[in-house]
C-alpha cells in the first residue's frame, strides 16, 4: 500500500492526516483550517481510506457514528412504543391476547396487537436493531482504536509548528531565560502528576492517556454483555420453569433431570397488622387497607439417591430446610427457586355424610381426597357408597352433559351410588357445590355436605441462568470503561523553543475549562503566560 | 421521630427558597461591577444557606429512615423528595467546581418544584411489601436518583444556555419551544398551588361509576371534576357537576388533575405575559447576560459526563442485580426498566453526538432538555399512567 512518508522521516499508513510522529499536516485540506480536527489524532482510519469493495462499504456503514446514533435512536423509539400498552407477558391470563387487546383498549389495542407490538421486544426486527448495534460497536471500535493506539504510541515530543499553532490552546511568548522558566513549569507539571518527556530542549507533558481507551473498553463490555444475552438461546444455558406445590406435597423440581425434589411444608402469607407492627405504619395501613408483609414457603429440599428406573419410587436424601421468601430464593447447584405466586385455600378434601332424607339420621362419614379420590366406601351394616364419576372442575358441556374443564378441583362434582339395606341396588345422586340432582327419581338417602379441607399452594419459579457470569463480566467491564472515559481526561501540553521564543500548545479530549484552569495555575509566577483559548478569544468571559 | 423528620424537610424547603433570593441578589451584584468570577457576598450567603438546607434535608432522610426502619425511598413521595435532595447535592458540588451562582438560580427553583410536587402525594410512612424488603432498595434507588439528579443539572445549565443565546427579538420555533419549557415548569407550580388549595379547603367529591370491566365502583376526586368518570353519579352534595363524562378506559381522575394543572399553569403564564408584555424567557434573559455561554455549555456537558456512569450503575446495573434476586430475572421489559434503558440510550446518543459529531452549544442544550423530559416522563407518567411492576411507587 502506498504509505506516506513525512518530511520528518516517519512513515505513516495510507490515509494519515497528521503525521503520527511530528504532527505535520499531511492532508492539504487540513492546512486551511484555523484549528486542527484532533479526533483520533488525525490517524488513518480504514473507513475513511477505503471505499471500493462490498466489505469496505459494509465496514464504512457500520463504522459511522452517525449510523450508530441512528441505530440507538431507532431502538430508543421502538422501546418506547412497546410500553404504550402492557406486553403480552404482563396481561392477565383471562383470555387470549388476540381478544384481550381489543377487549380492553378498543381499536387501539387491536392495532397494537396486529402490529405485533404486544410482543415487541422479542420480535425479529427489534432483535435485528439490537444486533446491528452490536455489529456497529465492534466495527466502530476496531476502526478507531487501532490507528489511535499507533498515533499515541509513536507521537514525538517535538511537534511541527503548524500542528502547535492549530491547537485550540496556543501561545507564543518571548522570554529572557527560557531554561529557568521551563524548569519552573516542569516542577509544577510534575506536582500535577504529568508525565514529562523532553527532546532537544522541547517538552511534552501528558496525563490521563488511558482515559482515551475508556470508550473502547466500555464497547468491549457491551459486546460481551450482548453475547451473554444471546447465549441464553443455547440449550442448557437457561431454565425458566414454574413449580406449583401444595402444602404437604413433594414434587420433582422441573429442569433438574429428576435430581432434586422439594416438599412444601407450609405456605405463609402475612399482612401488616396495626396491633403488632410499628405504629408509624398505621396511617398508611388505614389509607390503603391491607399491605402484605411476607410470602413464604417453608420448603425441604431433597436429592435423589442412586439411579432409579422410570416408574420406581426414588429414594430421597434430605439436603436442607429453607424458608423461601421474596428476595430470598433457595439456591442449589446453579438453580434458584423463587417465591412468585400462591393460591390460598385450594379445595383439597371434601367430607360427606350419608343421611336419610326424612329422619336426618346419619349412617357414616366419608372423606374424598380431591386429587386421589377413593372410589368405594364401606360404612358397615349394609351401608355402602360408591363414587361413580368425579368431575374436579365441573361444568355442563354444550349438550347438557356434565364434564370437567381441568384437573384442578375448582368446582368438584360427584356421581354417587348409595347402597343401603332399603335399596340394595343403590340410589344415584349427582352432587355438586350447592346443587343436588337425582336423575333416576326421588331418593330416600342423600350425601349431605359435611365440610371441606383446604390447602395453600405455592408457586416457585425454577431458574438456572448460566449466562449470568458473562453478563456480569460484560456489565463490569462496561462500567470500568465508562468511568475511565468519563472521569479522567487526556491532557497534553507541548512547549517548544523556536528562535528565542517559546511556543506553547495545549490539548484535551474534553473538559477544556479544567485544562485551562490547570494551565493557568501551572504558568502562574513563571514569567510565561498560559496558552490562550483560540476558540473563545473573541467572546467575553 | 417522624414528626422531627417532616419538620426538617419543611426547614430545608424554606431554606432553599431563601437561598434562591440570595442567588438572584448575586446576579444583580455581579452585573453592577460586571467583572471577574470572585463570588459576591450574596452568592456566598446563598450557597451557605443551600448547604444548611441540604444538611436539614439529609437530617429528614436519616430520621425518617430510623422511624420507618427502611430507607425512605419506597414510594413516590419519598423517591421524588430524595431526587430533589440529590439535585441540590449535585448542585452544591458543581457550584464549587464552577463558582456560578446563576446555576443556583435555575437549579434550586427546579429542586423546590420537585420537592413540592413530591409532597402532593401521600406522605405517610408506608410498610414495605415483600418485593421491596432488601438492602438493594436503598442501594439501587439512591444511586439511580443521584444519577438522574446530576443529569438534571445538565438541564438547568442547558436552560441557562438557551435563555442566553436564543434571539428574543423574533418569534420562531426556538422561542416557541423555550416558552413550552417555561409553561411546563409553571404548570407544575399550578398543580402544586391547586392541589394545596383544594386540600386545605377539604374539597372532596365522590362518584359511583362503572369501570372498564363493567363493574360498579366508587372514586373520590380531590379537585372539582371538570371531567367525570364513566356513567359517574355524584354522591357528595354541593360538589361541582362534571362538564364532560369520560369513557371507562380513561382514568377521569388523573385526566382531571392534568386539566387543572395545565389550566392553572395557563392562567399563571398568561398573567405573567399580560403584566410583563414579553415572553417569560425574554424576562429571564437579562439575568443570564453576564455568564459565558461556553461555560454553561461545558457545565451541561460535564454534568452528563458525571451523571451518566452513576445513572447506568444505579438504574441499570444495580437494578438488574436486584431484579435477578427479587423478580427471578435481571431484565423483564417492565415499563420502568424500558424507560431507564431509553434514558440510557438517549444520553449515550447525546455523548456520541457531542464527542464525534461536534454537537456543541445550542444543539447539545436542546438534547439536555429532551433528556430531562425523558426522565420526568419516567418519574411521572410511567408511575402514574403506564404503571407495571414498579406501580407501588404511584398512588
Amino acid at each position: 500500500m502506498n504509505e506516506v512518508k513525512c518530511e520528518c522521516g516517519h512513515v505513516n499508513p495510507h490515509g494519515t492526516i497528521l503525521c503520527e510522529s511530528c504532527g505535520r499536516i499531511l492532508d492539504d485540506k487540513e492546512k486551511d483550517k484555523q484549528l486542527l480536527d484532533m479526533r483520533y489524532e488525525g490517524s488513518a482510519r480504514r473507513s475513511q481510506t477505503y471505499n471500493k469493495t462490498i466489505i469496505d462499504k459494509i465496514w464504512n456503514f457500520f463504522s459511522s457514528v452517525k449510523v450508530g446514533v441512528w441505530l440507538i435512536v431507532l431502538t430508543l423509539g421502538a422501546s418506547a412504543l412497546g410500553t404504550i400498552l402492557p406486553q403480552e407477558m404482563y396481561i392477565p391470563p383471562v383470555m387470549p391476547a388476540s381478544e384481550y387487546y381489543e377487549d380492553q383498549y378498543g381499536w387501539v389495542g387491536k392495532l397494537y396487537y396486529e402490529l405485533g407490538l404486544h410482543n415487541m421486544y422479542g420480535s425479529w426486527w427489534y432483535l435485528i436493531l439490537i444486533a446491528s448495534i452490536g455489529v456497529s460497536l465492534v466495527i466502530c471500535s476496531l476502526d478507531r482504536v487501532v490507528p489511535l493506539y499507533r498515533a499515541l504510541k509513536t507521537q514525538r515530543v517535538s511537534r511541527h509548528e503548524g500542528y502547535l499553532k492549530r491547537q485550540r490552546l496556543f501561545g507564543i511568548s518571548d522570554t529572557a531565560d527560557a531554561d529557568m522558566d521551563l524548569e519552573k513549569i516542569k516542577q509544577k507539571l510534575k506536582a500535577k502528576r504529568y508525565n514529562i518527556r523532553e527532546e532537544n530542549g522541547n517538552l511534552l507533558a501528558e496525563k490521563g492517556r488511558f482515559s482515551r481507551w475508556g470508550p473502547y473498553v466500555n464497547h468491549v463490555g457491551l459486546i460481551i454483555f450482548l453475547v451473554g444475552g444471546m447465549l441464553r438461546f443455547v440449550p442448557g444455558m437457561y431454565v425458566d420453569q414454574i413449580l406449583w406445590v401444595r402444602e404437604g406435597e413433594t414434587k420433582v423440581i422441573p429442569g433438574t433431570d429428576g435430581q432434586y425434589y422439594l416438599t412444601n411444608n407450609d405456605f405463609i402469607l402475612e399482612i401488616y397488622d396495626k396491633e403488632t407492627d410499628d405504629e408509624v405504619f398505621d396511617a398508611a395501613i388505614d389509607r390503603v387497607g391491607t399491605v402484605v408483609k411476607n410470602y413464604q414457603t417453608n420448603a425441604t429440599l431433597y436429592q435423589k439417591k442412586g439411579n432409579t428406573i422410570p416408574g420406581e419410587k426414588p429414594e430421597l436424601e434430605k439436603i436442607k430446610d429453607k424458608e423461601i421468601r421474596v428476595n430470598e430464593p433457595l439456591k442449589i447447584d446453579g438453580f434458584a427457586l423463587y417465591q412468585v405466586d400462591y393460591k390460598r385455600d385450594e379445595l383439597n378434601k371434601m367430607l360427606f355424610r350419608l343421611e336419610n332424607k326424612q329422619t336426618k339420621e346419619s349412617y357414616g362419614n366419608i372423606t374424598i381426597d380431591l386429587f386421589d379420590p377413593q372410589t368405594e366406601f364401606d360404612l358397615g351394616n349394609g351401608y355402602y357408597v360408591e363414587v361413580m364419576s368425579y368431575f374436579p372442575d365441573f361444568e355442563f358441556d354444550g349438550e347438557g352433559d356434565p364434564t370437567t374443564k381441568s384437573r384442578i378441583p375448582n368446582n368438584p362434582a360427584f356421581v354417587f351410588n348409595m347402597v343401603t339395606p332399603e335399596n340394595p341396588d343403590g340410589e344415584v345422586s349427582f352432587v355438586a357445590i350447592q346443587q343436588t340432582i337425582e336423575p333416576l327419581g326421588d331418593n330416600e338417602y342423600k350425601m349431605a355436605f359435611n365440610g371441606v379441607e383446604t390447602k395453600d399452594v405455592s408457586a416457585l419459579t425454577v431458574r438456572k441462568d448460566l449466562t449470568l457470569w458473562i453478563i456480569s463480566l460484560g456489565g463490569a467491564i462496561f462500567m470500568i470503561g465508562v468511568i475511565q472515559g468519563a472521569y479522567w481526561n487526556h491532557r497534553r501540553l507541548w512547549i517548544r523553543k523556536m528562535d528565542g521564543q517559546i511556543w506553547t500548545a495545549g490539548h484535551t479530549n474534553k473538559n477544556w475549562h479544567g485544562l485551562k484552569r490547570e494551565l493557568e495555575s501551572v504558568f502562574d509566577e513563571t514569567g510565561l503566560p498560559a496558552p490562550k483559548d483560540q476558540l473563545s478569544e473573541d467572546k467575553k468571559e | 421521630m417522624a414528626q422531627l423528620s417532616s419538620n426538617l424537610l419543611y426547614t430545608a424547603f424554606v431554606l432553599y427558597l431563601v437561598s434562591i433570593v440570595f442567588f438572584s441578589g448575586a446576579i444583580k451584584a455581579k452585573s453592577a461591577d460586571g467583572t471577574k468570577i470572585a463570588p459576591s457576598r450574596s452568592a456566598k450567603i446563598g450557597i451557605l444557606i443551600t448547604i444548611i438546607g441540604f444538611i436539614a434535608q439529609v437530617g429528614y432522610f436519616i430520621t425518617r429512615w430510623i422511624a420507618a426502619g427502611h430507607a425512605p425511598v419506597s414510594n413516590l413521595f419519598e423517591f421524588t423528595t430524595f431526587f430533589g435532595m440529590a439535585l441540590v447535592g449535585a448542585f452544591i458540588v458543581i457550584y464549587f467546581i464552577y463558582q456560578t451562582p446563576l446555576l443556583g438560580l435555575f437549579t434550586l427553583p427546579i429542586a423546590v418544584l420537585i420537592i413540592a410536587y413530591a409532597s402532593m402525594f401521600p406522605r405517610e410512612i408506608s410498610p414495605l411489601i415483600p418485593a421491596l424488603q432488601s438492602d438493594w432498595l436503598h442501594i439501587h434507588v439512591t444511586t439511580a436518583a443521584l444519577g438522574q439528579a446530576v443529569l438534571s443539572i445538565s438541564f438547568a445549565a442547558a436552560l441557562i444556555y438557551l435563555v442566553k443565546v436564543i434571539d428574543q427579538t423574533k418569534s420562531d420555533k426556538k422561542t416557541f419551544w423555550l416558552e413550552v419549557i417555561m409553561y411546563t415548569l409553571i404548570s407544575t407550580l399550578g398543580f402544586i398551588i391547586v392541589s394545596t388549595a383544594f386540600s386545605m379547603a377539604n374539597y372532596e367529591s365522590t362518584f359511583n361509576y362503572i369501570d372498564k370491566n363493567n363493574a360498579e365502583d366508587q372514586i373520590e376526586f380531590a379537585m372539582p371534576a371538570i371531567v367525570g368518570p364513566n356513567e359517574g353519579e355524584l354522591q357528595s352534595e354541593g360538589s361541582f357537576q362534571p362538564l364532560i363524562e369520560m369513557p371507562a378506559i380513561i382514568n377521569a381522575k388523573k385526566l382531571n388533575t392534568l386539566i387543572w394543572s395545565l389550566g392553572s399553569g395557563l392562567l399563571l403564564y398568561g398573567l405573567l405575559r399580560l403584566i410583563f408584555r414579553k415572553r417569560v424567557s425574554a424576562m429571564l434573559q437579562p439575568l443570564v447576560k453576564n455568564i459565558s455561554a461556553d461555560l454553561v455549555d461545558e457545565i451541561s456537558y460535564r454534568s452528563v459526563l458525571i451523571g451518566f456512569p452513576i445513572f447506568t450503575l444505579g438504574a441499570l446495573i444495580f437494578a438488574m442485580i436486584w431484579a435477578q434476586i427479587a423478580w427471578t430475572r435481571f431484565w423483564g421489559w417492565d415499563p420502568k426498566e424500558v424507560w431507564a434503558l431509553i434514558t440510557f440510550l438517549f444520553y449515550a446518543a447525546f455523548l456520541h453526538l457531542r464527542l464525534s459529531k461536534g454537537w456543541h452549544g445550542e444543539r447539545s442544550a436542546w438534547l439536555a432538555v429532551i433528556g430531562f423530559a425523558i426522565m420526568m416522563f419516567n418519574l411521572i407518567a410511567v408511575n402514574l399512567v403506564i404503571a407495571g411492576l414498579h406501580s407501588y411507587a404511584g398512588s
